[in-house]
Order: C-alpha cells, then structure tokens, then sequence
C-alpha cells in the first residue's frame, strides 16, 4: 500500500504540485475579475514572481523563505507602479493595456541576457519547493480570500463589480479597492511563479506569455468566480485534462480555446455556482418530496 | 538614407493600418474588441499561400481567395458566437473572452493543419523587379503592398463617408437601438462588417507574408499585439485614427531599427501605447467619454 502510493507519487507529484500553483494563479485573476476587472497580466507577474526569487535563491544564495517573500513582493510592487495609471482605465482599454504590459515584460526578460538569460532562460534552479509548501500557500491564499469576501472589502469590490458608478456614489473608494485587488492578486501571482519556478528547474520567457494568460483566464472562466471553489475547480481541470488526453496533447491549446467560447456561450457564470446548484437540488427536492 | 528608411516604413505601416482598420471598425460598429483578428490575419496568409502553391492561381487571385476565406472566418465567428452573445445582452468583456478562445483555437488548428515550422511563398511567384526614383530603391512588390493598402483603405474610407451604406454603419457605430429603430438592418450590417473586416485582416496577412516571406501559424500573434496598440493610439473605432497610427507605427519601428537597434523592434509600440494611455488614456486622436450619472 505505502509502496503503491510512494510510486503513484515519484510518478505524480509535479503534477499533484502543478495542481496546487495553477490553483493560485486561477484563483489570483478571480481576485481581479470579482473586482468587475479583466486584467491579463497575470502570467507576467508570475513571471515577476519566478524571476525575482530564482535570481534571489541561485545568484544571491538567499533562503528559500526570504526568496517566496521576494517573489510576492517584486510582482506586487510593480503592480502598485502600474496600477495606479492603468487602472484609470476600464473594461476593455484595461485588458489591452495589461495585455501590452505582458508583451513588455516578455520583450524586457529577453532584452537583459546578463540577468535573465534571455531566449534561453535561466537554468538550474534548485528545486526547494515541497509539497507542504505548496500546501501551505494555497491554504494560507485560500483562507485569506474567504476571510475578504466576508468582509467589508469584499463587498466592496462586489459592488464595484455590479456598478462603479454607483459603488463611488455610495462612497466606495473605487481606484484604492481596485488597486488593492490588482496588487494582491498580482502577490498571489508571483508567489505561484516562485513555487513553479523552484519546481520545474528551468523557466524561459515563453513560459509566461499570451497563452499562459489565456490558460489563467480559462481555469478561472471554467470554474467560475461564484465563489473560492470555482477558480480552484477549474484549474484542477485545465491542468489534468493533457494528462486524461494524453494522445492529444497538441490539441492541448485547442482544447483550452474551445473551453472558453464554450462557457462564455452556454455556462457563463461557470461550473461552480452555488445559486444553481441550489436550484437544482431544491427542484430534485420538490420532485422527491 | 532616411528617405529610403522612410519609404521602407511606408508598406510596413501600411499593412499594420490595414490590419488595425478591420479590427476597430469591427470595434467601432459591433462593440466588440475581436481578438481573434490576429488569427483570421493568419488564416488569410495561409489561405493565399495554398491558393498560390495547389490551385496555382495568380498572386491576385490569391489575394481575393483570401480575402473571401477570412471574410467567411469572420462571418461565422460572428454567427455562430458573437450573435448569441447579443441576443443575451451579455456583458461588454464576455465577447471579447470568446474571441480570445476563439484565436487561440485557430492557431493551433492551424499549426495541426499546416505544421509548425515556417512556409514560404515560392520564389518565382513574386515579383523580383526594382526600380529606382528619386535617388530611392522600391522592389515592386514593395510598391503593390503599399498601393493595395492605400486602395482598400481609400476604398473603405469612401465608403464610410459617401454612401448610404456607410452612413446606415455610422448610426450603428453611434446606437445600434436607434438605428434599428430607423429601419435600418442591423444584423445584416454587423454580419457584413464582420465579413469585410476579417477579409482586409486576410488581406494583411498576405502582404505581410509577402513582405516577410514567412508563414507560421503565430504569425498573427505579434500582429494581434501591435493592433491592438494602434488602435488605441488611434483611439478605439476610429477608422481614420486607427489608419494614421497604423503607419506611424510602421514608421516608428523601421527608424528605431535604423538608429536604435532591432532589439527595441517590438518594445516601439508597446512603449507608445504605455505612454499614450498614460497621457491621454482614450487614444491620440479619440475623445473620453465618461459615464455621465
């Protein structure tokens, strides 16, 4: 038994890793979407993220801890630097210019080999990360964002997302709660970098592109941001589902396009909705009783 | 030396203008930011390439094959998802999501299709002509990429401002409700934007393939980002905007490459959209509009 389980995890733990950090990233854009925000720069925070703490860990010799704080610092602080004149914009400008500023990063991690490596990323990175780290985090991330969605704040970022006007009118401070959202979720971002990072060894520019983003965006669409389980839910599936398709593996992007149009078109609240499921339990209920 | 570097700009800037005029008249008459243009661009260059290399038509007719077979790509995306998402009142960012799904679907159709590495249209194909004028060296293919741009775009602005056609778009631009209400069929033109607008997207990735001579299924992609710079520089479905940034871009990429080094190539334009949103955060030549209580 503890012999099939210790195979089952030399054979599966990246991936069971894999789940806890996509988890994080999903769960950091819902922190933007629940603020009525579509801010694609969730990939390039991750790669602010993973950076920063592998250059802190292989050239500055750092401690692994010190390095996790690096990686949610480093993403959070340029967040608060851009956020406070891209958050001006709304709905649509706000998306393209986060998605340019993914382009920037990507282009700026190239373009500064002496640091990053460029094209050919940096190599080497000891893998520190375990199992209860990852653990940890997403527990720790978790129950921060419950204890935010009961709070004042959390209702806050509601009503922004219902209406801003309106949310300022009641006299919500509009740009500090999004700022707020945008930082954090750009911390919990960067920390799923630094957990990646201290994983697979090796990361490169590419991994923390436009088709990352989209990977983000569609965890968090899939689940749904109904509430904390979605987001969770909806990595878990995008992450395993390469790994149940293992024949097609090139259709991997594929799949995760279809899944978007699909649920933006027949599911749009996502799979994990509590309202519906208490719908259909109380019909099931009515039709029992 | 600068005028040659100017003339080279020239059809760069072109093509971007003509990609970017697609996408914001999509934006300015259908509401929706499509950022699926990037792959139906690629769809067009391939379209064109295997009209050249199995149906052996002529580069022209390439061209026309490709405008129709991206202009039914858009049609379709525009039936199949971007209607129902009307029909539901959806959201202003749900569309735009769906697009994104919809790109990254085609791309990597693509590369199933047509494989990953670079195609190349075939040598004895393109024109290989240089003429010489005004102390400047213009291939002939340069030329016909700068003309085509400037015709379709001529043609496109006429239309917009001289017809019935283009003033029945205008008043969707403005309230499609209203124009509904004045009889106009509002459907119908939104289909027909579709179609036209992904058809120049198509043309685009033709000279664009013609100019680079590299076919690749994320051929799109940095075209895609570009676009979307210019047409906020130009200011979100401003046709004229979106043109004027289009080859202002097109100019400031070339001069940087000339004086700065090509490594800063694809940093131009990300930079001047950073700076103008900053500046002015509705576009160089579009006007804020805030929602009024």
């Amino acid at each position: 038994m503890i012999e099939a389980l210790d195979s089952f995890w030399a054979i599966y733990s990246n991936l069971v890793l894999t789940l806890g950090t996509s988890s994080l990233l999903a769960l950091s854009i819902y922190l933007t979407l629940s603020c009525g925000m579509l801010a694609m720069a969730n990939a390039a925070f991750m790669g602010i993220g993973a950076y920063a703490s592998a250059l802190m860990t292989m050239q500055a010799g750092l401690p692994y801890p010190v390095a996790m704080v690096g990686g949610a610092l480093a993403p959070a602080v340029v967040a608060y630097m851009i956020g406070k004149p891209t958050l001006r914009l709304s709905g649509v400008y706000l998306a393209m210019a986060t998605l340019a500023f993914g382009e920037v990063v990507r282009i700026a991690i190239l373009n500064t080999e002496s640091l990053t490596g460029g094209a050919l990323g940096l190599n080497g990175i000891p893998q520190l990360t375990q199992p209860w780290h990852v653990a940890l985090v997403l527990v720790l991330v978790l129950a921060l964002l419950q204890r935010l969605r009961r709070s004042r704040t959390g209702r806050a970022f509601e009503a922004i997302k219902e209406d801003e006007t309106a949310a300022g009118l009641m006299g919500i401070d509009v740009a500090g709660h999004k700022l707020a959202a945008f930082v954090l979720g750009a911390a919990i971002a960067g920390l799923a970098g630094t957990l990646n990072a201290h994983l697979t060894f090796f990361i490169g520019p590419n991994e923390f592109g436009f088709d990352r983003g989209v990977e983000i965006l569609t965890m968090t669409i899939l689940g749904g941001i109904q509430g904390l389980a979605g987001p969770v839910i909806g990595a878990f599936i995008v992450t395993l589902l390469p790994e149940v398709l293992r024949g097609l593996q090139d259709w991997r992007l594929m799949a995760n396009g279809l899944i978007l149009v699909i649920m933006v078109l027949f599911l749009p609240r996502g799979l994990w909705d509590p309202a519906r499921l208490r719908r259909l339990l109380g019909r099931s209920a009515r039709s029992l009783g | 030396m600068l005028a040659q570097q100017l003339f080279n700009a020239l059809s760069l800037g072109g093509v971007y203008a003509l990609f970017a005029l697609g996408f914001t008249l999509v934006f300015g008459v259908l509401g929706v930011v499509n950022l699926s243009h990037g792959a139906v661009f690629m769809l067009g260059a391939y379209a064109a390439l295997e009209a050249v290399t199995l149906l052996h038509l002529p580069l022209w007719a390439a061209l026309a094959f490709a405008f129709v077979v991206s202009g039914v790509a858009g049609l379709l995306i525009d039936v199949l998802v971007l209607r129902p998402l009307r029909a539901r009142n959806a959201p202003h960012l749900t569309p735009m999501i769906a697009t994104i799904g919809i790109g990254i679907a085609l791309n990597s159709l693509a590369q199933a299709l047509f494989g990953a590495e670079n195609r190349r249209f075939p040598r004895e194909l393109l024109p290989q002509d240089t003429l010489h004028f005004a102390g400047l060296d213009a291939t002939v293919l340069e030329l016909g990429i700068i003309l085509l741009s400037l015709l379709l775009m001529t043609v496109l602005l006429l239309t917009l401002g001289k017809t019935q056609l283009g003033r029945a778009l205008r008043a969707i631009a403005e309230s499609p409700k209203a124009a509904l209400l004045l009889g106009i069929n509002v459907e119908g033109l939104f289909m027909l934007t579709s179609f036209v607008a992904a058809g120049l997207g198509g043309v685009a990735g033709v000279l664009i393939g013609l100019y680079s001579n590299a076919l690749y299924p994320l051929m799109g992609q940095p075209v895609l980002h570009k676009g979307i710079a210019v047409i906020i520089l130009g200011g979100m479905g401003d046709i004229r905007g979106a043109m004027l940034a289009g080859l202002f871009l097109g100019f400031a990429e070339v001069l940087s490459v000339a004086y700065i080094g090509s490594t800063m190539r694809d940093a131009v334009a990300f930079g001047l959209l950073f700076t103008v949103l900053l500046v002015r955060p509705k576009g160089l030549f579009g006007r804020l509009q805030e929602r009024k209580v």
